[in-house]
């Protein structure tokens, strides 16, 4: 049946080279875990990878309860977290996965650094891993503060503060993040909920769609 | 024997195990989730809370009266006060009788003698739907059930009024 499905669209598209390209490839013997088992560090890109798509996820599922709106962002929280079914364990996942991707990510980073495999021709895309980076760095920041709790609150306090830092544009920037001059409060609520379920994951796809372009067009960089 | 053994080859057999284990770690992701999407479908509704609406029992009268009522309405983590209202009369067997105002069409609201041209119906102002006084549509217009009816019960002369059913499903009044 599935066979079936596949042949008559295969039949009519052609996707069988496009299955290719993405799929099928050839796994060089040094990145290969069977092979040497050290090759595991070679994991740690494609696991990062892993923990942002269960992020994704779990992110989609929590807005189906979650309001930012400062009169009910924490409400929504707090019942979603002790009335609803296996709420915890999805908002659990999210929260744990955030720390978890960061961690992933610098491992990652730490392997392509110590191999020097950022190296020519591969800088471009050490660039691009360097803005996926702080894509991240961003989504964390921006999410920290949606359950609107004290700790979110005076978190987001001290980051805009340290956004005001940054010479000349300081004030103008940490306005432009909080919606507001002076308070932290309903705009910046929503202000932080759009970025962080809009524009960062916007250019976060961009940036991994790059990322993996650039990876499958170069290749693995060779063996030490 | 050896053909059997030939027909799943090791590479089938990884690969059977491969997608099994990552559909087991997969619907462990997922799982979660998904029961978290549905909880509303699987919440049960709390049945039977009964409200004061306002009415003496010596005050129903044959002739059907408009009853309004506020509840308290938990929706989530958001509470409120919520509008409700009922046509209540006593029928024919002296039975108290309180209509839920909803028509069975699209929902608007329907009124007694909502239309001079149909005295003693329950009229529907959006598309002319009509209904007897014991509730039963009127063939040959929109609606094409009977008006649903309250819960009721009666405490110190009062009347309390529940959950709205159907008539199929709607229940004898309970006496407390």
């Amino acid at each position: 049946m599935l066979q079936k499905i596949y042949d008559w669209i295969d039949d009519r598209i052609d996707i069988t080279p496009i299955w290719r390209d993405i799929a099928d490839h050839e796994v060089p013997e040094h990145v290969n875990p069977a092979h040497h088992f050290s090759a595991f560090v070679y994991c740690f890109g494609g696991l990062t990878f892993f923990v942002v798509v269960i992020q994704i996820l779990s992110g989609m599922f929590l807005t189906m309860y979650y309001v930012p709106d400062i009169e009910n962002a924490w409400k929504s929280v707090y019942y979603l977290q002790t009335e609803v079914a296996h709420g915890q364990i999805v908002r659990g996942m999210h929260h744990w996965g955030a720390s978890v991707v960061v961690v992933m990510l610098l491992l990652h980073t730490m392997r392509v650094f110590f191999q020097g495999a950022y190296k020519k021709p591969r800088e471009l895309n050490w660039m691009v891993g360097v803005l996926i980076f702080f894509v991240m760095l961003g989504l964390g920041f921006t999410g920290y503060l949606l359950p609107w709790d004290n700790k979110a609150y005076f978190a987001t306090q001290v980051g805009l503060e340290i956004a005001e830092q940054v010479p000349f544009i300081g004030t103008h920037l940490k306005t432009l993040l909080a919606g507001d001059a002076d308070i932290v409060g309903a705009q910046t609520l929503t202000r932080f909920f759009a970025i962080h379920v809009f524009f960062l994951p916007a250019a976060l796809f961009g940036l991994l769609a790059v990322h993996f372009i650039l990876i499958r067009r170069q290749g693995i960089a060779g063996p030490l | 024997m050896s053909e059997e053994k030939q027909q799943v080859s090791r590479r089938t057999f990884l690969n059977y195990t491969l997608t099994g284990l990552g559909g087991f770690m997969a619907a462990g992701m997922l799982v979660p989730m998904l029961r978290m999407a549905v909880d509303p479908v699987l919440q049960t509704s709390g049945g039977g809370d009964f409200t004061n609406v306002g009415l003496a029992v010596d005050d129903i009268t044959t002739e059907p009266q408009r009853v309004d009522w506020k509840i308290d309405q938990v929706d989530g983590w958001y509470e409120s006060e919520v509008s409700k209202s009922a046509w209540v009369f006593k029928n024919d067997k002296n039975e108290i009788v309180a209509f839920s105002p909803v028509c069975k069409h699209l929902g608007c609201v329907v009124s007694w003698e909502g239309n001079e041209d149909y005295p003693n119906e329950f009229f529907c102002p959006c598309h002319n739907g009509r209904y007897y006084k014991d509730g039963t549509n009127v063939p040959h217009t929109p609606p094409l059930a009977p008006l649903d009816e309250y819960d009721q019960k009666i405490e110190n002369g009062m009347l309390f009024l529940g959950k709205v059913r159907t008539r199929e499903e709607a229940k004898p009044r309970e006496e407390a």
